[in-house]
């Protein structure tokens, strides 16, 4: 295992204390709102947990709960297998694989505004290309009408906006793979599921990690794409959790129940990230062992 | 690799990146388009060609500065960030001490709550330092989540090189920093272009707390960007130039560090 070394908190210490600066305040203040009713600056209540206990009664709240698990399991389920595809038959030399790589990274370097902006023209059956496209295969679709349309159109967005992402992190996690390891494979006459099972995968696990749970928070917390596009219609199919919260934080200027939401969202994705990232260890560590043995 | 695989490959390869490039198409279509053909008809390619909305952004020092203030924050945060994290980063891979794991998912934890709930706390934060309206805000404000995405996408590369590595340099003489820097770092390239350039698509496209802690001097593209959108309606034209030019920054930088990625290590050699 590694060495214990108590002074590798120097290494660590700028990190700690660039991330600190920014993180501690806003925590300190948002934690002060919750327990407070704020009538005005100068007039303030102790209302201890009253605002936690009024936003998990909030069924408005659970809904879009409920919504926004689909939308990050549904994220994951097509973002991790799909970039991992991509990332396998992208070219790994010369100037194939530069354009290929500046072409898959496009879409991450769109602002997020303008995402949800290509994606509104981009749908419309009258001027947009997909819209017009589908609705000459004969679809009726509409983004705006349709809730499963809508659904259909944010998800492809995201899938579109994201899976380079996961493309990037694991198409660099190959390259790192030493050639030793493929040479042993072929001396062995693996076959290329093989090498994919038991040389890439496990090789990706660190990157695939970081993949799945930038995938699974960035998604439980979108909000620019879905508002620009959709709106949260139609009626309240596309409204994730963070619409929600804002509605609430600047729509009716409702700090206290605000910040109790915004504590209550971070720890259910800290949780969910939590069991995500113990998941992934032990069946990284069981591949290892199993490797091993094989 | 035998040729029907290969052929599959490619096929999926194609696919892809046509579903890649068809939004992006429609967009470079928009900003050579006047706003009537837009929105009054459908075409694909621009009927009536007009170079207009480009020309606002040119010639508007209000638009072309915002490109400017961007990339002077993004290039701060982007090199702040690595620095702080590589050697936190080989920290993690390397040793064990007290806390290090929580401390490792305690980074990550700060990109798990909504960006609005730092607005307020950030804006009284700024006002209190003097640093409102300046590059150094946003780049400071933005290492609250590049950092530890750095460290992590950094840590996953550097446990993958083994130990017996650093072991081997310091027997043959090397200090920590000169193994670090002129062994262990171009080991790890190909983690250190992909995290490079996270940091700075994360920093590009981020607007909430860029908006929030600017207003003249440091007001970034992203927000400039917002005045498209008006009481008189959408400028469809310009928000889709802008949108076209928002990516060549980022387009080069994939373009300067597609070396790193795409070479990765050779042990063989080593």
């Amino acid at each position: 295992m590694k060495p214990v070394n108590q002074k590798a908190w120097l290494l660590i210490l700028p990190v700690v204390l660039c991330v600190a600066f920014s993180a501690i305040l806003p925590l300190m203040t948002v934690v002060n709102y919750s327990v407070q009713d704020i009538i005005s600056p100068e007039r303030r209540v102790f209302v201890g947990t009253e605002w936690f206990k009024s936003v998990m009664r909030d069924e408005d709240l659970q809904g879009a709960l409920l919504r926004q698990m689909t939308f990050s399991l549904a994220v994951l389920l097509v973002e991790i297998p799909l970039g991992i595809a991509l990332a396998l038959s992208m070219p790994a030399k010369g100037w194939k694989s530069s354009a290929v790589l500046v072409l898959v990274a496009i879409s991450l370097l769109i602002p997020w505004n303008v995402v949800g902006t290509i994606w509104q023209i981009f749908g419309r059956v009258d001027i947009g290309l997909m819209g017009a496209a589908l609705a000459a295969l004969g679809f009726d679709y509409s983004y705006t009408g349709n809730a499963s349309d809508a659904w259909f159109t944010v998800l492809l967005m995201d899938v579109w906006h994201w899976t380079p992402l996961v493309a990037l992190l694991c198409f660099a996690g190959l390259r790192a793979i030493p050639d030793a390891y493929y040479q042993a494979a072929s001396i062995d006459g693996a076959s290329k599921f093989a090498v994919f099972r038991y040389i890439q995968l496990p090789k990706l696990r660190g990157v695939l990690m970081i993949a799945v749970l930038l995938r699974f928070m960035d998604s439980f917390m979108i909000y620019t794409e879905p508002f620009v596009l959709t709106g949260g219609g139609p009626g309240n199919a596309t409204t994730f959790l963070s619409q929600y919260l804002t509605q609430k934080a600047v729509g009716q200027f409702d700090l206290g129940p605000a910040a109790a939401f915004s504590l209550i969202y971070f720890l259910i994705i800290l949780l969910l990230c939590f069991i995500l990232y113990n998941w992934m260890q032990r069946v990284g560590t069981a591949d290892k062992t199993g490797a091993g043995h094989g | 690799m035998d040729d029907r695989r290969f052929r599959k490959r490619v096929v999926f390869l194609v696919l892809y990146l046509a579903f890649a490039i068809l939004p992006v198409y429609w967009m470079v279509n928009m900003s050579f388009k006047t706003n009537e053909e837009i929105l009054g008809l459908f075409s694909l390619w621009p009927k009536d060609f007009t170079l207009d909305n480009y020309r606002v952004i040119f010639t508007d020092v209000s638009w072309y500065s915002g490109y400017i203030n961007s990339l002077i924050y993004v290039a701060i945060n982007t090199v702040v960030s690595l620095l702080v994290a590589l050697p936190a980063a080989y920290a993690f891979s390397r040793y064990s001490f007290l806390g290090d794991k929580h401390v490792f998912f305690w980074l990550l934890t700060n990109r798990m709550t909504p960006p609005a709930v730092f607005l307020l706390p950030f804006f009284q934060l700024y006002t209190t330092l003097g640093l409102m309206d300046t590059h150094i805000a946003v780049a400071l404000a933005h290492l609250l989540f590049n950092v530890p995405l750095a460290v992590w996408i950094l840590e996953g590369f550097m446990s993958g090189i083994p130990r017996e590595i650093d072991e081997t340099a310091y027997i043959d003489g090397y200090s920590f920093p000169r193994f670090f820097l002129t062994i262990f770092i171009p080991l790890i390239k190909a983690g250190v272009g992909v995290a490079a350039f996270f940091c700075f698509m994360f920093s590009w496209v981020e607007l909430l707390m860029a908006r929030t802690l600017t207003s003249v001097n440091a007001k970034p593209i992203v927000a400039v960007m917002t005045r498209t959108i008006s009481a008189s309606g959408m400028d469809w034209g310009v928000l889709a130039a802008a949108g076209v030019l928002t990516i060549v920054p980022g387009a080069i930088v994939i373009w300067f560090v597609r070396n790193y990625i795409a070479k990765g290590f050779a042990m063989g050699r080593v």
